[in-house]
């Protein structure tokens, strides 16, 4: 049996991970000159990449919502361009995981979504935090690192990575879920998807106000490491030695 | 007061869940306040925990609290806070507790630090408290400015310490809401420490040359008591499990001690494994770049090098 499915997929703007990371002198802020911005890879590998592929064997669409400037658009347009229907894009500079959430919920309000789909984190603040926040907001269903999902009508059965092993859970439509490695495998945008984006639709609107209860305040880099100290191939024992007296971890 | 949510299985607790009730004995006393820790469920080995600094144990028991769903414990602990007047929530930074995290905080309409590390700092009614970003590339200071506050803490952060003893466990009722998702199963790995708890890891990456080899690097693992890992083109060439995969797109670990065999050290790699208290670095390459984020570092061959270290392990172990 298939259903067709309302898909909402969101995504953050994130470096490159192969960024260096800096800050302005007095670490109050990102330093972003020249950081090149890629799509979450959580989000644009396995959210998004799993919210089409359920389209495409099921019928219905797949939104890609985000929250940010406009130099968030050829992004957006990336997200078109590997398959996403339309897009709505909430004009704000996000400062907190609860802004977003919040951005994420009122445009989920206006329309019922069947799936709302989020990565397991953003690997810049990495708080994965905005998907339980949004189904809270939305009183709905949570299922996090999710690395498996099949869809029968209504009823979806999925895997979910937990310490040490896998839990196998069923819930029904409408839910939240957060996507985790293995849940699909990364799309690269064709010619003919980059030339069809440029005609799907984008939506921008105006955020909500909510305070941040949350914020950071300042940045810093992490202590360098002293010089690695060197030991001889033909000689673990040393090493043992030093790993047992000097670092103390064995 | 400080209520710690304390994550436990068939009534038996975890080294996370007593990294927790350490952390929030201790942020209690910070604040001047007690600490409780709260299971769910089956209560029956949970009275221990006062054992790791708890004041008070307390626990709800329904049978729709076996098994973990985000909507339901959110409603038991946010219930337990509102009931015992708590207004600083401590929750390990594990896939359960992540997945609470947000919701705990939307529902108490609290400020939120995930994966914090080190104790807060407290600035009047305000805490301070640190977490890595950019994927362990950087840190950042939070401040939380709402009364109500939770905070997830990052694993290995501190040593549980023993410094009470075990306590009467108290139960607590509270409104659940019906389930909405059904568990149908949970399958483990057993007898293999998990990574994220893992205190040491043995990596290996395209060094290996091929599956074929793991043979040496589950023999250090074995020797040395480590959890075994890869790099990502390891795990994408399916010599090894996803689940093994470290780095920023990976599993984050931060063990006492992380030995990478044949792993060259992209930024990306190392984005997932450098707050590791040590790294030994194995590879025959000198101008590897994971050199330069090492404590330790040999040059070799590694199809010679691991074996003698694993000898040695022995020969220290036996000692």
């Amino acid at each position: 049996m298939t259903t067709s499915m309302k898909i909402l997929v969101s995504f953050s703007k994130t470096p490159d991970t192969t960024s260096k990371i800096s800050f302005t002198e007095d670490g109050k802020s990102f330093n972003s000159n020249g950081i090149t911005y890629i799509m979450n890879p959580y989000d644009e590998w396995y959210a998004l990449v799993r919210a089409l592929e359920i389209v495409e064997k099921n019928g219905g669409t797949v939104t890609l919502l985000h929250v940010g400037d406009a130099s968030s658009e050829q992004l957006i347009r990336k997200g078109l361009a590997i398959g996403a229907h339309d897009a709505i894009r909430v004009d704000a500079n996000p400062q907190s995981a609860l802004f977003i959430a919040r951005q994420i919920a009122a445009v989920a309000r206006e329309e019922q979504y069947d799936l709302l789909f989020f990565g397991k984190e953003s690997i810049d603040y990495n708080s994965s935090e905005v998907g339980a926040m949004v189904a809270e907001l939305l009183d709905l269903p949570f299922v996090s690192y999710v690395s498996r999902l099949d869809l029968e009508g209504n009823t979806a059965r999925l895997e979910r990575d937990i310490e040490g092993g896998v839990e196998v859970l069923e819930v029904q439509t409408p839910f939240v879920v957060s996507a985790a490695k293995g849940l699909a495998e990364q799309r690269i945008p064709n010619m003919m998807g980059i030339m069809k984006a440029k005609s799907k639709p984008l939506k921008v609107v105006a955020p909500e106000q909510t305070p941040d209860l949350s914020t950071p305040v300042q940045f810093s880099l992490p202590a360098g490491k002293g010089s690695v100290k060197m030991i001889s191939p033909d000689d673990m024992e040393e090493l043992v030695r030093l790993l047992h007296e000097e670092a103390k971890v064995i | 007061m400080v209520l710690v949510f304390a994550e436990s299985q068939q009534g038996q607790c975890k080294k996370a869940a007593f990294e927790a009730v350490t952390y929030g004995s201790q942020t209690a006393r910070l604040l001047g306040t007690q600490c409780a820790a709260l299971t769910l469920g089956d209560a029956s080995n949970t009275g221990h925990l006062g054992r790791y600094g708890a004041d008070k144990v307390f626990n709800i028991s329904h049978h729709s609290l076996e098994h973990f769903d985000s909507q339901l414990y959110t409603a038991a602990i946010a219930g337990a806070a509102e009931q015992l007047g708590a207004t600083t929530i401590v929750l390990a930074h594990t896939a359960t507790g992540k997945s609470l995290l947000g919701r705990l905080a939307v529902r108490l309409n609290a400020g939120s630090v995930s994966g914090a590390k080190g104790l807060p700092k407290v600035q009047g009614a305000n805490l301070m408290l640190s977490k890595g970003v950019f994927s362990g590339k950087a840190i950042a200071t939070y401040e939380i400015n709402s009364a109500m506050k939770v905070i997830s803490i990052a694993g290995n952060e501190l040593k549980p310490m023993e410094t009470g003893s075990d306590l009467p466990v108290e139960a607590i009722q509270v409104q659940l809401p019906n389930p909405r998702v059904k568990v149908l199963e949970v399958r483990r790995q057993e007898g293999i420490v998990p990574l994220p708890e893992a205190e040491i890891v043995v990596s290996a990456g395209r060094g290996m040359k091929g599956p074929e080899n793991w043979g040496i690097v589950e023999d250090l693992a074995r020797e040395i008591g480590a959890t075994t890992a890869c790099s990502r083109p390891v795990a994408d060439a399916h010599w090894r499990p996803h689940h093994e995969h470290v780095g920023q797109t990976g599993v984050a670990i931060r063990p006492n001690l992380y030995v990478a065999i044949g792993i060259s050290g992209a930024i990306q790699h190392l984005a997932g494994v450098n707050q590791s208290k040590t790294i030994v670095v194995i590879n025959k390459d000198p101008e590897a770049p994971f050199f330069k984020a090492a404590d330790y570092g040999v040059v070799g061959d590694l199809f010679e090098v691991v074996p003698k270290l694993t000898a040695a392990v022995k020969k220290f172990k036996a000692g």
